[in-house]
């Protein structure tokens, strides 16, 4: 029987010891962040998530779209209606066919999905030398390591090391899966002006903008963590009652 | 020619109703002065859990459907829009979601108890074949419905899964198209897997009742595993086994509700959240946790057609172990032998599921091949033999009366004496 046990723990343990030395021989594990999302009563910076959707608007939709998400939505970041009918009507989206059956476009409304960069995916391919710059609505749940890997990779771009043999127009990038990107190193330093002051460094502009797209993959969040914090913290007094029941009903069997 | 059921109820509308269709009648016989074994432990609350999960499964899938596409150029927005635009479709979809896997890790655990007590042995064998055949159509339901969202995981899972059934000869093929309804992965694929998993669910209803059916025939084995003898033995199933599964309910529900509220994506795979692309392969495809054991069964061998022979044989040898397990003894706790072996079983069955996990390189060959090998040798060669060669411990006289003292042989509370016995 001590046989048994014993055989038992060597399976956990090589079980164990096998995973981490596994998960090392691919890309560096993003260093986790401070996130203000991060725990179970944790929220969305909405100032921080608004600047990460100026950089995202400013930067980023040259190339990715979000296809998923609405002007509308942009209340859930703090948006007034007054700012969301003001941003949506300062883009030119598709709307649908005129009278002559021409493609129509206009001033997007609240209504309106985002903007798409490029009306489809081979148009994207063609400007972006054949990669195609992936739609960013769920991109921070679509990537393992979640928003530390989308951190990471923003703040990751470097000088290849020496005899790292590049391919011809990719980027070197620390945290990406082979270390080769197709994306060029997106932001620099003061490439956009922050209205509130925030001095937009690299760093700064990442975390916000990984804010922002936390939130675009998550917008329901909030909501279901304070939920949730409910709805546990209910339960926990549930069970006690029907524990004690429970003992009471019970209190005569032998 | 039937007469009218006398109906005891002394409420008129019920006395009304239950003389000419005596449901109150049969409430009260199955579910209220049933008799139960008085030693259950808390591992006898996972068949109501089962029961309770897939009634939240139904629920939250009917107001699924009302807003999802079941066609492939809709359904992974139509799922997004759920969980965006939808009120409280979020909620819904986690609990959905994660509906399913608090679905096996609680049927899991259900047969766990089943394995360890011996619940399958006589007189409840096609008990236990009933409940398989649940296992089965759990394991097709959830299948299909991991591929429904139709991101990048349900497109190659169903991919490399209905593509196991080509290594069949002859007919493999044939079967592979017709899962598929044309020559890929595609529109028809993800239509008929629709309609299968909403119809699923209700066959598994069908089921469920006839294995509740077969065991309020033969009675609810024990944590003794010996039979029910005296009236002394059980205790009516209300108040005592519903406040006892209630309680149970609530810790599940604690389990359920911090996975669905704090870590809905915690089982899920990150790829899900890509659009299925047939162009482009992600770099591992695993299928749900709940299925990698089977997973490294498959992966174990190198022969595909082996692989899949060993991997639907690890479910199907579950159909005929209760005449693999010679021994007449129930519950481990009087198998001094069997009693550590289970353990071995299932930290074989654990290993495997990590295994899983793995791509199939190094160590984890080695070590799903020694899992697989101790799974199949489990049923296949040592409970035969171990009923024979086993010296099982002294079983106590009755449930009230232990052997070893203690605990029992009391006179029963009143609340218990109040309901007549039905049977012993």
């Amino acid at each position: 029987m001590r046989a048994l046990r014993s055989l038992m723990a060597g399976i956990f343990a090589a079980g164990l010891l096998a995973a981490p030395v596994l998960a090392s021989e691919e890309a560096p594990h993003p260093p986790a962040q401070k996130w203000s999302f991060g725990s179970v009563f944790g929220t969305y910076d909405l100032a921080s998530a608004q600047r990460g959707f100026q950089v995202y608007s400013e930067v980023c939709a040259n190339c990715h779209s979000m296809r998923l998400l609405h002007y509308r939505d942009l209340a859930g970041i703090g948006f007034s209606p007054e700012q969301i009918k003001a941003i949506a009507s300062n883009v030119t989206v598709p709307m649908g066919i005129d009278d002559q059956g021409a493609p129509k476009e206009g001033k997007g409304t609240p209504a309106s999905k985002f903007r798409s960069p490029f009306p489809n995916d081979n148009a994207a391919r063609a400007a972006n030398g054949g990669a195609l710059p992936p739609d960013l609505s769920l991109i921070v749940n679509a990537r393992e390591g979640e928003y530390d890997y989308i951190f990471a990779l923003l703040t990751g771009y470097a000088e290849p090391p020496a005899k790292f043999a590049m391919q011809d127009g990719m980027n070197y990038n620390k945290y990406f899966p082979g270390h080769q990107i197709a994306m060029p190193k997106p932001l620099s330093d003061g490439q956009v002006t922050f209205a509130d002051g925030t001095s937009a460094s690299v760093e700064q502009m990442s975390r916000d903008l990984v804010m922002f797209l936390t939130w675009a993959a998550n917008p329901e969040m909030v909501e279901r963590k304070q939920m949730g914090v409910r709805i546990v913290l209910f339960l926990i007094l549930m069970t006690g009652l029907t524990y004690a029941v429970k003992r009471k009903i019970w209190a005569d069997v032998h | 020619m039937a007469g009218l059921h006398k109906s005891e109820f002394a409420n008129p509308v019920i006395n009304w109703i239950d003389t000419r269709l005596p449901v109150f009648t049969m409430l009260q016989k199955e579910y209220g002065v049933f008799p139960t074994p008085k030693n259950f432990n808390y591992f006898w609350n996972f068949g109501a859990l089962a029961m309770v999960n897939l009634m939240i499964m139904i629920a939250t899938g009917i107001f699924l459907a009302m807003n999802y596409q079941p066609n492939s150029e809709l359904a992974f927005d139509s799922v997004q829009h759920i969980m965006r635009d939808v009120n409280y479709g979020w909620l819904i979809r986690y609990v959905h979601q994660n509906g399913a896997s608090m679905f096996f890790i609680v049927t899991y655990i259900h047969i766990y108890r089943g394995l360890y007590y011996g619940s399958y042995k006589a007189p409840r064998e096609l008990l236990w074949i009933l409940g398989v055949v649940i296992l089965l159509l759990m394991m097709a339901t959830a299948f299909m419905g991991y591929v429904l969202p139709w991101g990048q995981m349900s497109y190659w899972g169903a991919t490399v899964i209905t593509n196991l059934f080509s290594a069949f000869p002859v007919v493999g093929p044939k079967i592979v198209t017709l899962l598929w309804g044309g020559f890929s992965v595609d529109n028809p694929t993800l239509n008929r897997f629709f309609a299968l998993h909403y119809l699923l669910p209700f066959v598994l209803i069908g089921v469920v009742f006839l294995h509740i059916a077969a065991l309020h025939v033969v009675g609810s084995n024990n944590p003794l595993g010996i039979d029910v003898k005296t009236p002394q033995d059980t205790l009516p199933f209300h108040p005592y086994y519903t406040i006892k599964d209630s309680v149970g309910m609530c810790v599940y529900l604690i389990v359920f509700a911090i996975l669905v509220f704090f870590a809905p994506n915690f089982l899920g795979d990150p790829n899900n959240f890509i659009p299925a692309n047939p162009l482009q392969t992600p770099a591992d495809i695993v299928p749900e946790w709940y299925f990698l054991p089977y997973y490294a069964i498959l992966r174990s061998v190198p022969n595909k057609l082996l692989g899949v022979c060993l991997m639907f044989a690890s479910i199907l040898v579950l159909f005929v172990l209760p005449w693999l397990d010679t021994s007449r003894v129930r519950s481990a706790r009087f198998r001094p032998i069997y009693r550590q072996l289970i353990w071995v079983w299932v930290a074989a069955f654990i290993g495997l599921g990590v295994c899983g996990a793995h791509k199939p390189e190094g160590v984890w060959v080695i070590l799903s091949r020694v899992c697989t090998l101790y799974y199949f040798l489990h049923f296949l060669v040592i409970l035969p033999l171990l009923g024979k060669l086993e010296r099982p411990l002294a079983l106590p006289e009755s449930i009230s009366q232990p052997v070893t003292g203690g605990r029992g042989g009391g006179p029963l509370p009143s609340g218990a004496t109040t309901k007549p016995m039905e049977k012993a």
